[in-house]
């Protein structure tokens, strides 16, 4: 029998905490910013109560690259380079829409092909940047498999874009007035294998996590909200979709031909994180559907609007004709006149609405130029959604929501 | 016995001749465990370098140590703005000797195309950095040259860099304080 | 009222019979409303847009500032998108007020979403919004002296050495 007493302990091994204050502390805990399951630079406060939150205060703008500032100073040709990296994982959508609003602007007819052309990328886009929240998703419910699957994936998609426009990840793919060129038969072969090999791929991927019963029960119930309090938010996309709103900018304001396609919007019903896997699944079923008809009735035509003031001239006519020479100065060094006027447009990019809001006092650079982007602001919601949550579920939630980080900051 | 300057690895039956420097250097390069600082594009590409297609892998780098104090590489992926830096600071602080840098990417080298008020200028204004791999993204290739440029830097590195007198003029010009 | 139909002569004569002294001018730039309001009174007409049975224009897409130096007495302002989901129709309200007391009312309690759009607009432009429950810096660091976005300053930070001014033509 040791007659250890308290007291003659050295006061370093005596217990620091009493136990009433242990049984009933409220931990501050930070989540952030460089956290391994944060994907991105966010920052949050929890006030925890054993594993349960009871609130959390967030602070962004780590990566503030001020867009706004940057794209005032930038003709209109080259803000297409800053528009992709605002949603960095689908960039084709970003900077269609950029090109989209200087031609609502300018008042362009864009030929029928380029529509289709665009909305084959954009699909592309979309699908690429489902399957990479989805599979972050999965890697963050302990699945790694079908995080390498899916990369797998992704790099085909990467090879089409390489097609295109030489890039793979900040594409800056297509000029005001249509693309840069018409596809080629590479990418011909290539959209065609895509299409015959990535359903089975996805299948098996779906078949990994969708009706997995420990996925199940780890993201159902997780994160949830409901549709009349993400409209007060002001969410869009995929994530108001999955609390049982089905407002799709395309179906709505439909822009680049979108109403001759037939697809579906799929819809939640809780807006937990389980609907939010679910609804980013099907839509990209429904993303294949589309890139298959806009494939199938592709019609022939120009690839490239006829805007002389714009898009840069052929090179032969550059080396011999006087007023390609001129066009060709003017557009690379900026100098083109765009009319004065403000006008607002926006596309349905990977998390919703992606809007442009544009003035123009006539310069050869925008006068404002605002950026509407979804992240920012369905972010705000967070607190709220993993409020009485487990932290491993806020974690879950985070990802589900699809927050990249060059989107919420700008 | 003075210092031998070549030496030839001499390899028997039971028994090898050759310099400690060489098998710790090759020791550490095979097994860099990176901690991957990614915070916009530059991080998609390294996540594409992780996947099966461009494999990190196979360099022994599959396991990322997002604690500092496990890590040996810190890969700087991604813009890195004058808010973020004092933590970027803190975190290759916090990272015990010996440690690399690798910096991916335009942003992180000298802050890219955004010349704007609030990103930094390259990181090598708060920490010193061993490699650079230009790009905007750089392809995964050129981010495993990068890598495997460091893994050159790690196996002929002699033992007591941090104890050398220019390590220590650098990182005294950054206002790193060390340990020794 | 649901055979009221939205487009942009009846929404603006139904604005105008409730808010007709509050409506400076109005305008349709590509085909959008745009409405020029007195800043007292923006947050009711935002709140009658969004109670009214027949507009229900109840989303909040987009909240911005804007700076033009050369209006005296009216150089900064801030934009409002809104649109409304169900009947697919979208409007544009701007107020200017100037630039020495850049005051405007929250519309937080109408849409929690303006919340961090407000702190964003503040952050650029330093207008203040009245009412808002946590009116700091977001996205620049909370130390920061001078709002960015306004006009008179440069995109780069003052600290930069190595953009020489006579190689850029500044």
């Amino acid at each position: 029998m040791s007659n250890w007493k308290e007291e003659n302990l050295h006061d370093t091994l005596k217990p620091q905490l009493s136990k009433e204050t242990i049984d009933g502390d409220i931990a501050t805990l930070n989540l952030g910013p460089t956290h391994p399951a944060t994907h991105g630079i966010f920052q949050n406060i929890l006030k925890v109560d054993g594993e349960k939150i009871l609130s959390s205060e967030q602070t962004v703008g780590y990566i503030h690259r001020a867009f706004e500032k940057l794209s005032e100073r930038r003709p209109f040709n080259q803000i297409t380079p800053i528009t992709d990296r605002l949603n960095y994982c689908s960039s084709p959508i970003n900077n269609m829409g950029w090109e989209m609003t200087v031609e609502k602007l300018i008042g362009a007819e864009i030929p029928k092909r380029v529509d289709y052309m665009r909305v084959i990328i954009m699909e592309l886009a979309r699908i690429a940047d489902h399957l990479v929240c989805n599979s972050v998703i999965g890697v963050d419910t302990g699945a790694l498999t079908g995080f390498t699957y899916v990369f797998q994936e992704r790099e085909k998609i990467y090879e089409l874009y390489e097609e295109v426009c030489g890039a793979r990840l900040t594409t800056n793919i297509g000029r005001i007035g249509g693309f840069e060129r018409d596809f080629s038969p590479t990418f011909h072969y290539k959209l065609k294998n895509f299409l015959k090999t990535f359903p089975k791929a996805f299948n098996e991927f779906d078949s990994l996590l969708a009706r997995n019963r420990i996925f199940m029960d780890r993201t159902m119930k997780a994160g949830p909200i409901s549709g009349a309090r993400a409209l007060e938010y002001g969410f869009v996309g995929p994530n108001l979709r999955a609390a049982g709103i089905d407002y799709d900018v395309r179906a709505m304001n439909p822009y680049s031909s979108y109403q001759d396609f037939d697809f579906t919007i799929p819809v939640g019903v809780n807006g937990d994180t389980y609907d939010r896997f679910m609804v980013r699944q099907e839509e990209i079923r429904q993303s294949l559907r589309i890139i298959e008809q806009a494939y199938k009735n592709i019609p022939e035509g120009s690839y490239k609007a006829d805007l002389p003031e714009f898009y840069l001239p052929p090179k032969e006519q550059v080396y011999n004709n006087m007023e390609a020479l001129i066009y060709h100065f003017k557009i690379v060094m900026g100098e083109t006149p765009i009319p004065a006027g403000e006008v607002y447009h926006s596309v349905e990019g990977g998390n919703g609405e992606l809007g442009f809001y544009l003035v123009s006092d006539g310069g050869r650079t925008p006068y404002r130029l605002q950026f509407r982007r979804p992240c920012f602001i369905y972010y705000q919601a967070y607190p709220e959604m993993i409020t009485g949550q487990t932290i491993s579920d806020a974690v879950l939630t985070l990802s589900s929501m699809n927050v990249i980080a060059g989107e919420l900051d700008a | 016995m003075g210092k031998i300057e070549d030496l030839q690895t001499i390899n028997g039956e039971g028994y090898q001749l050759t310099r400690l420097e060489k098998v710790l250097g090759a020791a550490r390069a095979n097994s860099v465990w990176p901690l991957p600082f990614a915070t916009s594009c530059c991080g998609i590409e390294y996540m594409a370098t992780m996947g099966s297609n461009y494999d990190m892998s196979r360099f022994g780098m599959e396991r990322m140590s997002f604690s500092p104090r496990q890590a040996d590489l810190l890969i700087v992926a991604g813009t890195i703005s004058k808010k973020l830096g004092p933590i970027l600071k803190q975190v290759y602080e916090q990272m015990a000797e010996p440690k690399w840098v690798l910096s991916v990417g335009a942003c992180a080298c000298s802050g890219g195309i955004f010349d704007t008020y609030s990103v930094l200028q390259g990181i090598d204004r708060i920490i010193p950095v061993d490699v650079y791999v230009p790009g905007c993204p750089p392809r995964p290739e050129q981010i495993i040259d990068g890598v495997m440029r460091i893994h050159e830097l790690v196996k002929n590195e002699p033992l007591r860099r941090r104890y050398s007198s220019e390590y220590k003029h650098l990182l005294n010009d950054l206002n790193i304080e060390t340990n020794e | 009222m649901s055979d009221f139909k939205l487009n942009n002569e009846t929404v603006l004569e139904r604005i105008k019979t409730h808010f007709g002294e509050a409506i400076l001018s109005s305008e349709t730039p590509y085909d959008m409303l745009t409405l020029e309001v007195e800043t007292s009174k923006i947050h009711n007409l935002i709140k009658f847009l969004k109670e009214d049975e027949a507009l229900n224009i109840s989303f909040l897409t987009l909240l911005g500032g804007i700076h033009y130096p050369e209006n005296t007495g009216k150089e900064l302002g801030v934009v409002y998108h809104l649109h409304s989901l169900i009947h697919n129709y979208r409007i544009r309200l701007k107020t200017f007020f100037s630039i020495e007391n850049p005051e405007i009312d929250s519309i937080v309690d109408l849409y929690i979403g303006a919340n961090w759009q407000e702190r964003e607009t503040y952050d650029f432009f330093g207008i203040k919004f009245k009412g808002h429950p946590n009116m700091t810096r977001i996205l620049n660091e909370d130390d920061m002296d001078y709002f960015p976005m306004r006009k008179e300053y440069h995109l780069e930070d003052a600290t930069r050495e190595d953009k020489d001014d006579r190689f850029f033509g500044r």
